[in-house]
């Protein structure tokens, strides 16, 4: 059987890809680590950080879902409709995800009264007024999210592994950061 | 009885200043500063002052102020506990802050420059309050360096990370002025 090669995503969809890919383990990985930290300059910077990437997530993420929108993505491979039917509703998981857990992030910091300020230069609104309750509740809402996201990143992975390695039907190629 | 009334009326014309009495529930003392750019207020909920002010003779004016350290709050429990800490407030040994007036001085109408000394954590700063004073309210700010009273002392000392300028504010309301 000949081989064809499957349409790439477009490069500026690789990019957004890999570069959130990055962002988005990063800023968990930060989440889970600095929760856990007591009272000091380090938690505070790393709050900070985790912000930032948060904010700058969540924008990059506004930019890749109008890019999703304005251009197809490549056709399916072959692959049974129940997979088909699977993938496409992680992926649109996915950019539920990519909006949830920074604005819950965003809310949570307006809620307990640390509103954010990008990069340390430019001061963001805020859409929920300071309350401690809901900052609790937001905290939370968060985490679960932010957990749920990882979850999704896993199927996602073992799914891009199974094509990859079982299937063999060079699907990593169509996002790969490699021209053919 | 209008009589009497009357003449209790022109005793108390007659009687002299009493000192002024801080009415707490209608009072504020609050602050700002920024952690890493992040504006962040906070505030006292005890506080006391003795007023003597007669605003014929402002100059003559006194004025202490107390703040109970331990009152501070930043809104969030744990954060509050944090602050009343060695490296912040450290209020087992550091009560109480004061300011106690050395001089009024009049700068326009119902405004005044009040010199005084400052003491937190048991280092004073001399410092110039600008107050304005309307219907019984004293209402100002001033502008302090945490760091002249270590306060956020240690790893706290960045000032890249809680910057060295604190804004305080205030509102004091007065009965008998």
């Amino acid at each position: 059987m000949p081989m064809t090669s499957p349409a790439r995503y477009t490069p500026v969809a690789i990019v957004l890809h890999w570069l959130l890919a990055l962002a988005i383990v990063c800023a968990f990985c930060v989440g889970l680590y600095m929760a856990d930290l007591p009272f000091s300059p380090l938690r505070l910077k790393l709050y900070n950080w985790h912000k930032w990437a948060g904010v700058t997530i969540l924008a990059l993420s506004a930019l890749r879902l109008l890019w999703r929108l304005a251009h197809r993505p490549p056709a399916d491979l072959p692959m049974p409709a129940w997979q088909a039917r699977l993938a496409h509703a992680t992926h649109a998981l996915f950019y539920v995800a990519f909006f949830a857990v920074p604005l819950t992030g965003w809310a949570m910091s307006s809620a307990k009264g640390f509103p954010i300020v990008w990069f340390g230069v430019l001061p963001l609104p805020d859409f929920v007024p300071k309350d401690h309750d809901l900052g609790e509740l937001l905290e939370a809402v968060h985490a679960w999210l932010a957990y749920g996201l990882a979850a999704l990143v896993l199927a996602h992975v073992a799914a891009a592994l199974k094509h990859q390695f079982i299937d063999r039907d060079g699907l990593l190629a169509r996002m790969s950061l490699r021209r053919p | 009885m209008t009589k009497l009334l009357a003449s209790l009326l022109l005793a108390a014309t007659f009687l002299p200043a009493q000192a002024a009495t801080l009415q707490p529930e209608k009072s504020d003392l609050s602050f700002t500063f920024k952690q890493m750019g992040v504006p962040v207020d906070g505030k006292f909920r005890k506080f006391e002052a003795q007023l003597d002010f007669d605003a014929k003779k402002p100059e003559a004016g006194k004025i202490a102020f107390t703040v109970d350290l331990a009152s501070v709050s930043l809104g969030d429990p744990s954060f509050d506990k944090e602050l009343a800490g060695t490296p912040w407030f450290d209020t087992k040994r550091n009560g109480k802050a004061t300011f106690v007036s050395s001089g009024i001085k009049p700068t326009g109408p119902g405004k005044y420059d009040v010199a005084g000394k400052l003491t937190i954590k048991g280092a004073s700063r001399d410092v110039v309050v600008p107050i304005t004073l309307s219907s019984g309210v004293a209402a100002g700010s001033v502008a302090i360096k945490r760091l002249d009273f270590k306060i956020g002392d240690g790893e706290w000392a960045d000032t890249s990370m809680v910057a060295n300028d604190v804004t305080i504010k205030f509102k004091l309301a007065f009965s008998g002025l």
